[in-house]
């Protein structure tokens, strides 16, 4: 199949507006006859159910969740771009399209990364009039902070709790319409298949997580938003519900996965101290604004921090790229302090991180500020290390913390599949092979609140007058009795090992073979050791009670039998992608002094893959990536 | 040094169960581990020895979320104050403690399973009125509306209650007051939310009275909130709820007049 990405015609600054204008539109008094599902109540679906509710639509919201309020939106620190230019220091439209370009290693569709730059400045107007307390000026002007990537100050935040504003404002503007009837929102819903009706989405299956009742829920359009999948890695940055079923089971019923490979590890999260570990926390990126990354100069270094004098310590960051210094892409940072480690450098009792060190800040600044800037990144350091981050450096490692790869999708954010619409993480389309720091916070809310209530219009036009497929039609009662099905046989496999048990070992083969380096004969062998604990999984699975009420084992039990079908497309994607770049780093293919290498002539176009059967490897299709204006040349932040 | 602990926990298979406390030995629980990975061990024990694990609310496990929230010995996210129960880690216990575990106790949250509530209450306050009417794409240019530094910390200071209920769970009237006044406080402090302002408050409160119990100033909520929400913030919401029932009793009065005239 040819994928055509529907980008418009047209200069590059022009296509989003022109694109607006073709695009067809549902007029007020015809919008309440259409009904549209929102899969997700994150910054992406939280901000685009109540958009729709709004404009008049009558809409259907789903979270696992027990509020919309909890989506893992809410735990992004640092904060979220916009091309506002209000420090006066060169920001531009075209600048920060330009920087996403280049940050996502070249990897990313043009046309979708200058209209997210676009849609950049009317995000932070519509966040401050719903009442999203960004931090100020003392004369009442909203302030910005940089973050990597980037040589201006483009970044709003809310202390280290932007995340958390932004999904209070979408969630409060959410709630608005549920009170005025507008949406219908389903807590504590699963969505467990997508239904497929004459090649058009038509509805989703989901399992009410308190009763465990089966249902059907049928729309004109079907809206996913459901995050990433950084779980598959089990330790992560991820919330523990994170999971990729939704996208999935969508993935299984047709949609096409692209570049799954492409998954961001993130520089600075506190390292790994034990067997029991259940996820990874990140210390936000914006903590390297002003602290100092930095490893031992010689081999199993032991001495305290404190100890260590400043001839003995390795400024390594700072060593290998002056001109950004600590503020390097994610990506660089994470694979120089993984070199680092690697190489025996690395500190604390284990040795398994590097420092973050804020004493030249506090000298410089003065604790206050750094209290000001940082006082609940310190505390939440201090609760889980038992250490004081203010009298020795923080000690950090990178962890999986974003997946760039996600549904394929066209220019408005529809799927393959006529009336499946992605939006946020979940889909693959704006960050290329990298996204930068405080971007997906922008992506969220900009596929949220300005492009699907744009998009999805055009395609609900053409459906005026008829009613969405009944959920009493065939398609939805196999949906329905495939998914009865599947629970059934979790409950009645009768092993003896948990859900975590099995997600902990396939975590362990993702990062050990398709985490921050990566090599032919790892991925090959990672294929083959997941389809094994796959079988093992199918024979030996465990879970008591029973299907009719709470059992967080049995929803746990869904989500990594999924996991396990993705580890393996990872791993595909990785494996046919001679080259490295941005978050995919293939051993093979590095600079002599150990920087990703592209291959431009081979490899740019996004790998959009086709399901092809259980364990069966899926079919390639690819879109070429054309580069008009941001001319692909090696990324150099030295 | 590992830990040994002697667990008593509240298993109650469904809403309508009484429900009975359960003990179980931990074992081998290390004082890095968080309070839930420590459940998340005994839970793997249990499967071992064919007992349904215990369910609990978790999700993002770094305090932001909201989502977890068990009472320990007695108290809401546990001995340390000012925390959530999955950045409670286990070195703040010793060994041979005896830990008791049950769920947040309020009539506003019944309980779905184990040690998980249902919620839906602070949703049904915040549909009332905590928000600002905003719909997307009417926005004028942010530094258009100048917010000083102070009111714009105070704001943040409210605006960052997660909604974990632990205020609900210490108060021993069962009152939704701190969560409600955060919120309102958040939106009533800002010039955005002044359109609104004595609305919003309005329905609020009388909406968080018919599903929670009487504030009478015991200040337990502020106690565990681990979010750091003030006290101050309730007497913010009652002074503008004052205001507010005054300005009702002003319009109907103008309304009135206004008939009068005609």
């Amino acid at each position: 199949m040819v994928l055509d990405s529907k980008v418009p015609d047209g200069p590059l600054a022009e296509k989003w507006d022109n694109h607006r204008f073709s695009t067809k539109l549902v007029a007020p008094q015809n919008r309440r006859k259409f009904s549209i599902i929102v899969v997700g109540t994150g910054l992406a679906g939280g901000a685009a159910a109540a958009t729709f509710g709004e404009m008049g639509y009558n809409v259907k919201s789903f979270c696992f969740q027990d509020s919309a309020r909890r989506a893992h939106s809410i735990a992004a620190q640092g904060g979220i771009n916009a091309a506002k230019n209000y420090k006066n220091d060169g920001d531009s439209v075209y600048r920060l399209f330009y920087d996403t370009i280049k940050g996502g290693d070249y990897r990313a569709r043009e046309a979708n990364v200058y209209r997210l730059a676009e849609i950049s400045r009317n995000i932070i107007d519509q966040c401050v009039a719903q009442g999203v307390p960004f931090a100020r000026e003392y004369g009442g002007l909203l302030d910005n902070r940089s973050f990597g990537g980037a040589q201006v100050s483009r970044t709003f935040y809310a202390r280290g709790q932007t995340g958390q504003q932004l999904e209070l404002g979408a969630y409060q503007a959410l709630m608005r319409q549920v009170e005025l009837g507008t949406v219908q929102l389903h807590t504590r819903h699963e969505m467990l298949d997508l239904v497929v009706a004459d090649g058009r989405a038509a509805g989703i299956v989901v399992r009410d997580l308190v009763t465990g009742e089966i249902e059907s829920h049928s729309a004109h359009a079907v809206i996913l938003a459901t995050g990433g999948y950084n779980n598959a890695f089990y330790l992560s940055t991820g919330a523990k519900g994170c999971n990729v079923t939704a996208i999935w089971r969508a993935h299984r019923r047709g949609a096409y996965f692209a570049n799954p490979c492409y998954t961001q590890i993130h520089p600075t999260c506190i390292p790994v101290s034990g067997d029991y570990q259940s996820k990874l926390t990140l210390m936000s990126e914006s903590l390297r604004n002003d602290g100092r990354v930095w490893a031992a100069t010689k081999q199993d270094e032991n001495r305290k921090p404190g100890d260590i004098p400043e001839s003995e310590r390795d400024y390594f960051l700072e060593r290998r790229y002056p001109s950004f210094g600590n503020l390097v892409p994610r990506d660089v940072a994470s694979r120089a302090a993984k070199k680092v480690v690697d190489d025996g450098f690395g500190v604390g009792d284990i040795h398994n991180g590097v420092y973050l060190d804020f004493a030249d800040a506090i000298a410089r600044l003065g604790r206050a500020t750094i209290e000001q800037r940082y006082g609940n990144l310190f505390d939440m350091y201090a609760k889980i290390t038992g250490d004081d981050p203010y009298k020795s450096p923080m000690r950090i490692y990178p962890a999986v913390h974003y997946t760039m790869g996600g549904l394929w999708v066209d220019y408005n954010l529809m799927s393959n599949l006529p009336g499946l619409f992605v939006a946020g993480e979940a889909n693959f389309s704006d960050h290329g092979a990298n996204r930068l720091g405080a971007s997906a916070l922008m992506q969220g809310l900009a596929d949220g609140y300005f492009v699907l209530p744009a998009t999805v219009p055009g395609e609900l036009a053409n459906q005026l007058g008829s009613a969405p497929v009944a959920t009493t039609d065939a398609a939805f009662r196999d949906a329905e009795e495939a998914v009865t099905e599947r629970v059934s046989r979790f409950l009645g496999t009768g092993g003896s090992h948990s859900p975590d048990f099995y997600h902990r070992k396939l975590g362990r083969i993702l990062w050990d073979n398709c985490g921050m380096a990566r090599n032919a004969g790892g991925l090959k062998k990672a294929i083959e050791e997941i389809g094994n604990l796959r079988e093992d999984f199918e024979r030996d699975l465990k879970i008591l009670g029973n299907g009719d009420s709470l059992n967080q084992s049995l929803e746990k039990a869904g989500r990594v039998a999924d996991f396990f079908e993705l580890g393996q497309l990872m791993c595909q994607d990785a494996l046919h992608r001679e080259e490295s770049c941005g978050g995919h780093f293939r051993e093979e293919h590095q600079t002599p002094d150990g920087e990703a290498l592209r291959d431009d002539d081979k490899f740019a176009y996004v790998a959009a893959w086709e399901h092809a059967g259980t364990g069966k490897p899926a079919t390639l299709h690819k879109e070429d990536l054309v580069f008009e204006y941001a001319h692909p040349s090696q990324r150099s932040y030295k | 040094m590992n830990l040994s602990l002697t667990l008593k926990v509240w298993r109650q298979q469904g809403p309508d169960d009484e429900g009975c406390f359960e003990t179980y030995q931990a074992n081998d629980i290390t004082e890095h581990m968080s309070f839930l990975e420590m459940l998340d061990v005994v839970n793997e024990q249990l499967l071992a020895e064919n007992k349904e694990p215990i369910a609990f609310d978790h999700d993002c496990r770094e305090g932001i979320c909201g989502m977890c929230g068990v009472v320990i010995n007695g108290k809401p996210h546990g001995p340390n104050g000012g925390t959530t129960t999955c950045q409670l880690h286990m070195r703040h216990f010793k060994s041979g403690d005896t830990i008791t575990v049950e769920p947040w106790r309020a009539r506003a949250f019944p309980v779905i399973k184990d040690l998980v509530v249902n919620r839906g209450a602070f949703d049904k306050i915040i549909q009332a009125g905590g928000f600002i009417t905003a719909p997307t794409g009417g926005a004028q240019d942010a530094n258009l509306t100048l917010v000083s530094k102070a009111t714009a910390d105070t704001a943040m200071d409210a605006a960052a209650c997660i909604g974990c209920g632990a205020c609900v769970a210490a108060c021993p009237n069962g009152a939704g007051q701190l969560f409600t006044a955060a919120k309102v406080s958040h939106l009533n402090l800002l010039p955005q939310g002044q359109p609104e302002r004595w609305a919003r408050v309005t329905s609020m409160v009388d909406t968080m009275e018919t599903y929670f119990g009487s504030c009478t100033n015991y200040g337990e909520c502020e106690a565990v909130c681990p979010a750091g929400i003030s006290i101050n913030f309730i007497a913010q919401m009652n002074r503008d709820y004052l205001r507010a029932k005054f300005k009702d009793k002003r319009g109907q009065i103008r309304q009135v007049d206004v008939a009068d005239e005609g």
